[in-house]
């Protein structure tokens, strides 16, 4: 099963933020689609649910340097 | 000690400017080398520590970021000893970098002030009969909820009890107050002027039709068009260029100040921002001024439209139509208006809704056998008579007998613009009505307008009779008019014209045109909040008004202009750095990283002029 999330970060203000958060989301298992939104500071998921989980992948864009506000 | 780190970084660069004013301080009054060295290496060391951390984070994920850029630039300063130079540009990235934060904000600050309009509380009717304030997110559909004056409608839904006065502005754009009182719609994120009213939550949340516009919106200044991914994806490739090249420069002239000055040099920042910022603030403008735009590829396509084509009813006018003349035939029976108005009871067209207006009518007798003729009208069976209501070509299929007399005011009334309506009694015309259709305020001069930013062809396409269309299209200086077209024939003729090569542009009322509205280049709905408007079109007039749209127009071409200015500036930037360090040696590291921040917010405060974009 495909989930989708939207996060919500603290306000991204550079472009290489979204290379960063790019390069960190690409090497998760079970993430099939993703895309980081600069102006609305947001980035978009979608994952399979059984082999990865919403913790794990704010998780790991909070390892690079971003503060994720709030999911849905 | 990360997180230390990126809370403190705006002190850290305070810090660093302090400590390299008091080097130079120390530099020129005491004249003290030791003291004032000693001081650089301070502001280098804790200046780069964001900076540097930022590049480890990068590098952990393979990716080549411009702190990775600077980080080597600043150590490879460092250790030749030039400690003037790895401060300085330390402290210059550090307040570029904020400086970038508090201009972008701005930018993205109208989109903003948009969502904070999104209602958080609301006050909800519990079991116990009580009203009491819960989170916008405990709302579901069903529940009652009051709303007492001054506050924010938190959902869409109908007055149960209670009146007020609403302001709409939130979606609609107009901010006159609007009235309500049981069984009016209200809608989320409209504000309650004065009064108090239940209302019971018909939808809640993102599915409110204020949600629905945030959400769209939200989405909207992400959008990327093509030359933007373009150099998304060539800044990929660009700072691991960069790295390269400075690495071989380093390599066969073993100058490590030329090197880390390309370094520096090579960082991309204002070609990667300064379309996303253009795009944000045009957006961002639009939808303060009641103008949806649904991204940059619309922004694109718009700014360049060669054709128009608009819809009449609803669109050009206000597709309200109004009965201006009724003429008689034979002797005057009150009876006939009685059979007429029965009939058109019958019906929603929007004809029928005018006849019945002007025939002001408690009771209504009974009618049998009603049968609706496509396109041309309805015939019917009332006690023993045969009653058919409908227009010429009605007429035409029953083979009544229409006289001199009734042509010639058939063509008078067509010639000013009316639409027929014709009664027929067994077989004898009793009433000829003349149906009109108001012209929306002010739409001459928009058109005006509009061909004053060069739109090409200006046309109006209607299911109403040739005259009709031409004496508005003649009253309104159109290019061209065509009448007697059905839904699937207008969006025919929207694709001879895409054929054509035409950026087309289709603007109408997004419910009967929507096969038009999605054929179009851009699609314009003409909307009042309603959902398919806002679904199936590129762009959204915030109630229905017209004359938001050459503001519109004006906008897409003000934010393509703005793009293009910014690629430019930012090419023009980095050609002369780098013919400055090729043929001149007065671009140093700290040089270049001062143009290259200064370049960004130049960038940044062009796209924020589109903000305050206006017409007038």
């Amino acid at each position: 099963m495909m989930t989708k999330k939207i996060f919500q970060m603290e306000t991204i203000s550079c472009p290489s933020c979204i290379a960063k958060i790019e390069g960190a989301l690409k090497r998760l298992k079970g993430i099939k689609k993703y895309e980081v939104l600069f102006n609305s500071s947001r980035v978009k998921v979608e994952f399979d649910e059984t082999v990865l989980s919403s913790k794990e992948i704010i998780d790991k864009i909070e390892k690079v340097g971003y503060t994720v506000l709030s999911e849905k | 000690m990360q997180k230390i780190i990126f809370k403190n970084k705006n002190i850290i660069t305070v810090i660093s400017a302090t400590l390299i004013s008091l080097s130079f301080m120390g530099h020129w009054i005491l004249k003290d080398n030791f003291y004032s060295e000693f001081m650089l290496i301070i502001a280098s060391v804790i200046g780069v520590l964001p900076i540097a951390i930022q590049a480890y984070q990068a590098l952990k994920v393979k990716v080549v970021s411009i702190d990775v850029l600077v980080t080597i630039a600043v150590v490879a300063a460092f250790a030749i000893r030039n400690f003037e130079e790895s401060a300085i540009v330390t402290f210059l990235f550090l307040f570029g970098s904020y400086l970038e934060k508090r201009t972008l904000n701005k930018t993205r600050k109208a989109i903003k002030e948009l969502t904070e309009m999104a209602p958080e509380t609301a006050l909800k009717l519990t079991e116990d009969n009580k009203y009491i304030e819960v989170g916008i997110e405990e709302v579901t559909v069903g529940d009652m909820i009051l709303v007492k004056t001054g506050a924010k409608v938190p959902v869409d839904g109908i007055v149960i009890s209670g009146e007020g006065s609403v302001n709409e502005a939130s979606i609609t754009g107009e901010s006159l107050p609007v009235s309500k009182s049981v069984d009016s719609k209200v809608y989320a994120g409209t504000i309650l002027d004065n009064g108090t009213i239940a209302v019971n939550a018909d939808r809640v949340g993102v599915d409110t039709t204020f949600g629905k516009i945030i959400e769209l919106v939200v989405e909207a200044q992400d959008s990327k068009s093509e030359a933007e991914r373009f150099i998304d994806r060539f800044s990929k490739y660009y700072t691991p260029l960069v790295l390269l090249v400075a690495f071989f420069v380093w390599l066969f002239t073993r100058n490590i100040e030329l090197a880390i000055t390309i370094l520096v040099l090579g960082c991309p920042g204002a070609l990667v921002i300064g379309v996303p910022v253009s795009n944000v603030a045009g957006i961002g403008n639009g939808a303060r001024h009641g103008i949806l735009l649904k991204g940059s590829e619309v922004i694109g396509y718009f700014s360049k439209v060669d054709t128009i084509i608009f819809d009449k009813t609803g669109t050009v006018t206000i597709g309200k139509p109004v009965v201006s003349e009724t003429i008689y035939y034979g002797e005057k029976k009150e009876s006939d208006l009685l059979y007429l108005a029965s009939i058109e009871r019958e019906s929603d067209h929007p004809l029928a809704n005018a006849i019945l207006e002007s025939i002001p009518l408690k009771n209504y007798i009974k009618v049998d056998k009603t049968e609706v003729i496509k396109g041309k009208g309805i015939s019917a069976a009332i006690n023993d008579d045969q009653i058919l209501v409908g227009n010429y070509s009605l007429m035409k299929e029953y083979g009544i007998n229409v006289t001199e007399e009734m042509i010639d005011d058939i063509e008078r009334l067509e010639l000013q613009g009316n639409s027929i309506v014709i009664t027929v009694i067994n077989n004898d015309i009793k009433i000829i009505v003349g149906v009109k259709d108001q012209i929306r305020d002010k739409v001459k001069e928009d058109i005006e307008l509009l061909k004053r930013l060069k739109v090409k062809n200006l046309v109006m396409l209607s299911g109403d009779n040739q005259g009709t269309v031409d004496l508005v299209s003649k009253e309104l200086d159109l290019t061209e008019s065509h009448g007697n077209m059905l839904p699937e024939e207008k969006a025919e003729f929207v694709e001879n014209r895409i054929e054509n090569d035409e950026i087309v542009a289709f603007v109408g009322d997004g419910v009967n045109d929507s096969p038009s509205l999605a054929l179009a280049h851009v699609g314009i709905a003409m909307g009042s909040g309603t959902d398919v408007a806002i679904e199936t079109s590129d762009v959204v007039l915030m109630n229905s008004n017209f004359s938001k749209l050459p503001h519109a127009l004006a906008l897409t071409k003000a934010t393509a202009r703005n793009m293009k200015q910014n690629i430019v500036i930012a090419l023009a930037v980095v050609f002369i750095l780098v013919l400055g360090v090729m043929f001149s040696n007065i671009v140093s590291m700290s040089v270049g990283m001062l143009v290259h921040e200064a370049s960004i917010l130049v960038v940044i405060l062009n796209g924020m002029r589109l903000l305050r974009f206006n017409m007038k």
